[in-house]
């Protein structure tokens, strides 16, 4: 079997979030870069799929060379090659459009990438992805099992879990559950010397175009004070979520 | 070339966010200068759209269509923005929504903008305001496509009247085996609990209720407020709750009215997740703990000492007040 892992190279989730030239871009200075969480959980997965069945997995990005580190530490987690499109990622079609070429020339029966990427929060590289190169699609997916050319999968729906079954080619949106949190790896020294031999090819990209364009930013509003209540005065708690904040 | 809106419906039932995207779409389509047309998928009652601003109603009755399907109903919803000549297509921030909307987005070569929370700030160039790193920030977003699909986040903009005669019209949207690609086993959902996707009131526990069998505090509250339980990550990661319920940045997003956070500290992977919600309270024994930088009312207290009596206060308050 033949993984593809779609990598997104996203700040870390304790960043703080903040924007320079007249709130256009995003401020990177001092920004501890991760693999985005959604893809860590899928990568881990795709371990799983080498390790007791023999896939072979490859990782790609679309970014500029500082998406690198991130790149090699996905290595050191145990992917076998790398590629980086080499442009900058502009928005989810953009995107979508230029892995869709990387997942056609190397004509993978399984793409896993995030359900969404911790930064812009799209959630839309997944399935355009899929429809583009007209494989399966299964969202949300938290669990996933191959056997043959047959996938299981699980999704999560508002409330509940779906178990689907879907022909290869497939590509998931995936998410916590595929393994769990004790289950991702941490690279260890001979992994970290590994990864630096194994290839990481820069691919030069197709010129797709963006529809959309994130023009500017925003912060939220400051928040006002909590408004503290006495333990030995509920009354007020529950007159305040009626009266004030209409909530009950 | 209408705006064209995607209405959810569970066994005929509209949601609670079909009437909100209705609204949404209807002042879309006031900027515009033209209608709003729903696309329903075996619906009951399809003239309560009317309410909320459709004008027209494409109603797609298909026995193969009673449970969702990513790819079939993007078809239909696809073949129904053609028809139409639909320029803006609205559809919410579900599960099932955000399943199909890049596969339409594919289908119609359009531009699409999730989780937006308002009107377009502009028609021409066509922007419009969405949360942005896990709702730290905003993002101002411009759809350059000439057709464009918006995602509008739950509890966004809210239920807006405007009656329009919402007539109907069946819809047969042409499908084959292709759009049948994903086959569903099993589908495993609580009947009678309420949803974190659906609620209005989120009761969530955290690591401060010490373990699994003190949880019975937190249902009750749920129970009586009508509200859907979740839980922080540390506990869903020991196994303490079900994995469906933690929210946060890596667990579900919550969007309701009031969200009340029961011995959990405030994590920023945490506060991102819940940070949609309207109301926030918080119950911790630490008053350093920075959930009470984010919240609107707090109580430093002990929630196994605090928790019973506000059961009991909020007992006798539904009593009076239903």
């Amino acid at each position: 079997m033949k993984i593809l892992v779609c990598i997104s190279h996203v700040p870390d989730t304790t960043s703080k979030i903040n924007f320079t030239d007249n709130n256009t871009k995003f401020d990177t200075n001092g920004v501890q870069f991760v693999i985005n969480p959604n893809d860590e959980f899928g990568l881990t997965r795709a371990m799983w799929f080498k390790e007791k069945q023999g896939a072979t997995v490859d990782i790609v990005n679309v970014g500029g060379p500082e998406t690198e580190p991130t790149l090699r530490k996905a290595l050191a987690i145990g992917a076998d090659t790398a590629i980086r499109i080499d442009t900058e990622a502009l928005d989810g079609f953009q995107i979508a459009k230029e892995l869709s070429v990387v997942a056609k020339e190397g004509d993978y029966d399984l793409i896993i990438a995030g359900r969404e990427s911790i930064d812009y929060n799209g959630g839309m590289v997944p399935g355009m992805l899929a429809n583009l190169i007209g494989a399966s699609f299964v969202n949300t997916c938290i669990s996933l099992e191959v056997e043959g050319d047959t996938a299981t999968a699980i999704r999560e729906i508002d409330g509940g879990k779906e178990t689907v079954s879907a022909k290869l080619p497939l590509v998931i949106g995936g998410q916590k559950g595929l393994v769990e949190e004790s289950d991702l790896r941490i690279p260890n020294m001979r992994g970290i010397m590994m990864a630096r031999k194994k290839p990481l090819t820069v691919k030069e990209p197709a010129g797709a175009s963006a529809e959309t364009a994130a023009v500017s930013f925003e912060k939220p509003a400051p928040k006002g004070e909590v408004k503290l209540i006495d333990p030995d005065n509920l009354d007020q708690l529950i007159d305040l979520l009626h009266n004030e904040a209409k909530a009950i | 070339m209408s705006v064209l809106v995607y209405t959810e419906s569970e066994e005929g039932k509209f949601k609670k966010t079909a009437y909100e995207v209705v609204s949404y779409a209807r002042g879309i389509a006031d900027m515009l200068g033209t209608t709003v047309t729903a696309v329903a998928f075996n619906a009951d009652e399809t003239a309560s759209l009317g309410t909320y601003g459709a004008d027209k109603v494409m109603h797609v009755k298909n026995d193969k269509l009673g449970k969702f399907n990513a790819n079939a109903y993007a078809a239909a919803i696809t073949q129904a923005a053609q028809q139409e000549s639909a320029k803006v297509i609205v559809v919410s921030s579900s599960a099932n929504a955000k399943y199909l909307a890049p596969l339409l987005a594919i289908d119609l070569q359009a531009g699409y903008a999730s989780n937006v929370v308002a009107l377009p700030e502009s028609e021409s160039p066509f922007k419009v305001k969405r949360t942005a790193f896990t709702n730290k920030a905003f993002n101002h977003t411009e759809i350059k496509t000439d057709v464009k699909i918006v995602g509008l986040s739950k509890n966004s903009f809210g239920l807006k009247e405007s009656q329009k005669e919402a007539s109907e019209a069946a819809f047969e949207p042409g499908l084959d085996d292709k759009h049948f690609n994903i086959e569903v086993k099993s589908v495993d959902k609580a009947k009678d609990k309420v949803t974190i996707a659906d609620a209005e009131i989120v009761v969530s526990g955290g690591r401060g209720l010490k373990g699994p069998e003190n949880w019975g505090m937190i249902e009750e509250m749920a129970d009586i407020l009508g509200a859907a339980t979740a839980c922080s990550k540390p506990v869903s990661d020991m196994g303490w709750r079900p994995h469906g319920e933690h929210v946060g940045q890596t667990g579900k997003p919550v969007a309701s009215n009031l969200y009340i956070a029961i011995g959990i500290s405030g994590a920023i992977q945490h506060l991102a997740g819940i940070n949609a919600s309207k109301t926030k309270v918080v119950i911790n024994t630490d008053p350093e703990a920075p959930f009470f930088k984010a919240a609107d009312y707090g109580i430093v207290g002990d929630a196994f000492d605090v928790v019973p009596r506000l059961n009991e206060k909020l007992k006798e308050f539904k009593a009076n007040n239903s």
